[in-house]
């Protein structure tokens, strides 16, 4: 099977173009007579509805932020009854609060779709035994590739994630042939896999789809030669549906957005100007068919880059290059989104004032790591080591609660942390991606 | 008879004891006293000093965090089982200790030590009672 659905993905784009405008002109009806936000925010610009009559006219429209999804938690953004939301999925906001999505059922039909359309990518058929070890539950990653999975008709196998040992014996003794985590999970499993003195012969592992976090080529190569198997790259964000937003095809040459459901824009994130493609900057989505989370000119703050050439595999949709980095200081720890923000809202609980602090996030065998360095200040400070101590428990706690992290905490000295221009450097990612 | 014990927070890395150290020194201050606690990641370097205000301002002003607590000094004979003695009497009056560390001189035939206690008053009346020298605050900084 080369494509899931090839009316969808071998459009012309000509044809494409038609269905993306009648389906945004419906959405933006949808969203200005559903959500009051963004009525308000179109009214704001003197914009109503009937303005929006071509694709072009998809830059009159006013961006969405995450902060706008905190602001309306839980619920404000959602543009349908609640009795017609089926499912609620949830990702980390950038202080604490979470980012709440809702799907209809016909989202969730769109959800399975699009990610039955990257799994075919994957060369996944009914045939297929696939092992979903992305987390299940609120995040996005478990479920999202388990319907995307069952729509094919494959044999799902729900392992969720962690438990390594298990992980290894379910897919030598279960005949797992995909793959389904995220890249540096995939890498730790290579190793594990070796350790364990199983060949990558004696396994029936044909392809991964990997996604959640960013990562290189280089550590393709490792994984496709460790596991014996083609790695894919998929793309996704709760916001916009979870994974399955874009998929690599078997070139590997750039991420297919599936843009009968998703328009991406490149904008250059300082003056929010639309670029041509080809250049390099912020990638944006408007969903144009999602029912329950509809979201306009959504900022992913992930940059990247679009291509409209044609691809050796067929498909006709758009390309997003591998994302390679942020247009903000959020961090991905194994799968995890987590802001500076998050961090230095928690340590405000701990001590009377916010403590200096600095993130040190390494790879350490094949795993993200994260170490908090903290200020000593007075306030902290006692004579008592069994105090010093139970600060670090407090913050390690209290960061596993809003992160869903463990995180190595360390009080260092007052004014130990580096400074520049009396800021203190937040983030050392020492990672090599 | 409270002795002022001075707390320094230390990372453990190279060079921190020396740098608390010279700070002091170049500062006219003499340690009478000291002892290091330590974890895997920092330590706690307690000091008993000739000028305990002046040094706490001295260190919190060379960006260290310092904290003060309040210390008993005995001196017991320099004897074996000088020490145990004055544990006895104190675990007999039901005083716990969390610390303890010894002087770096000692006075005549009795040998200095610090005690940190939970309650120092209580401390100083069992000892006090069973004949244990407790030393006067200003005859610590004075040594």
């Amino acid at each position: 099977m080369l494509y899931w659905n090839r009316t969808c993905e071998c459009m012309p784009r000509d044809e494409m173009m038609k269905l993306q405008t009648e389906r945004l002109i419906a959405a933006v009806n949808r969203v200005y007579h559903n959500v009051p936000f963004y009525r308000e925010k179109m009214q704001a610009r003197g914009l109503e509805p009937g303005d929006i009559r071509t694709l072009d006219d998809l830059k009159k429209l006013p961006f969405s932020y995450k902060k706008d999804l905190r602001d309306t938690y839980p619920y404000g953004m959602f543009a349908v009854p609640l009795s017609e939301i089926v499912r609620i999925h949830a990702s980390s906001g950038t202080t604490g609060k979470q980012i709440v999505v809702g799907y209809t059922r016909k989202d969730l039909d769109t959800w399975s779709e699009v990610m039955a359309r990257t799994l075919v990518s994957a060369n996944v058929t009914r045939e297929s035994f696939v092992q979903i070890a992305y987390g299940y539950g609120l995040f996005t990653g478990g479920l999202g590739a388990h319907y995307g999975a069952e729509r094919i008709g494959a044999s799902v196998i729900p392992a969720s994630g962690g438990n390594t040992r298990r992980q290894i014996q379910i897919m030598a003794d279960f005949g797992t042939t995909t793959l389904a985590c995220t890249p540096s999970y995939a890498l730790y499993m290579a190793e594990e896999i070796e350790e364990a003195g199983i060949k990558k012969g004696d396994l029936k592992l044909k392809s991964g789809v990997f996604g959640a976090e960013p990562w290189s080529l280089e550590m393709r190569k490792q994984i496709e030669e460790r596991l014996g198997i083609m790695a894919i790259d998929i793309y996704g964000l709760s916001e916009i549906i979870g994974p399955g937003v874009a998929s690599e095809c078997s070139c590997q040459n750039g991420l297919h957005v599936q843009e009968d459901h998703f328009i991406p824009e490149i904008i250059d994130p300082e003056t929010e100007e639309v670029l041509p493609p080809g250049s390099k900057g912020e990638i944006v989505f408007t969903t144009i068919t999602k029912e329950g989370f509809p979201l306009i000119r959504y900022r992913t703050r992930d940059l990247s880059m679009l291509t409209y050439e044609a691809c050796d595999c067929g498909r006709t949709t758009v390309r997003m290059e591998k994302v390679t980095g942020r247009s903000d200081d959020m961090l991905i720890i194994r799968g995890v989104n987590v802001f500076p923000s998050q961090i230095e809202s928690v340590l405000l609980h701990i001590g009377e004032t916010t403590p200096n602090y600095q993130l040190i996030v390494d790879r350490v065998d094949n795993l993200d790591v994260l170490e908090v360095d903290v200020e000593m200040t007075p306030s902290m400070f006692s004579d008592e080591i069994k105090q010093i101590a139970d600060i670090e428990r407090k913050i390690r706690k209290e960061l596993d609660w809003v992160l869903g992290i463990n995180a190595k905490v360390k009080l260092v000295e007052p004014k130990s942390i580096a400074r520049s221009e009396g800021k203190a450097k937040r983030v050392i990612d020492r990672r090599k991606l | 008879m409270l002795v002022k014990q001075i707390s320094v927070f230390i990372e453990n890395k190279s060079g921190r004891l020396a740098e608390v150290t010279k700070t002091l020194g170049d500062n006219g201050i003499d340690i009478k006293a000291l002892s290091v606690a330590d974890t895997a990641d920092f330590g706690v370097l307690r000091l008993i000093v000739n000028r305990p205000d002046d040094a706490e301002r001295i260190l919190r002003d060379a960006g260290f965090a310092v904290s003060r607590t309040a210390v008993i000094a005995i001196g017991v004979a320099d004897v074996p089982g000088g020490l145990s003695v004055a544990l006895g009497i104190l675990e007999a009056g039901g005083v716990a200790i969390e610390y303890m560390y010894a002087f770096i001189g000692k006075m005549k035939d009795e040998a200095l030590v610090i005690l940190r206690v939970e309650n120092p008053e209580k401390a100083i009346e069992v000892l006090g009672g069973k004949g244990i020298q407790v030393l006067a605050a200003e005859t610590v900084y004075g040594l």
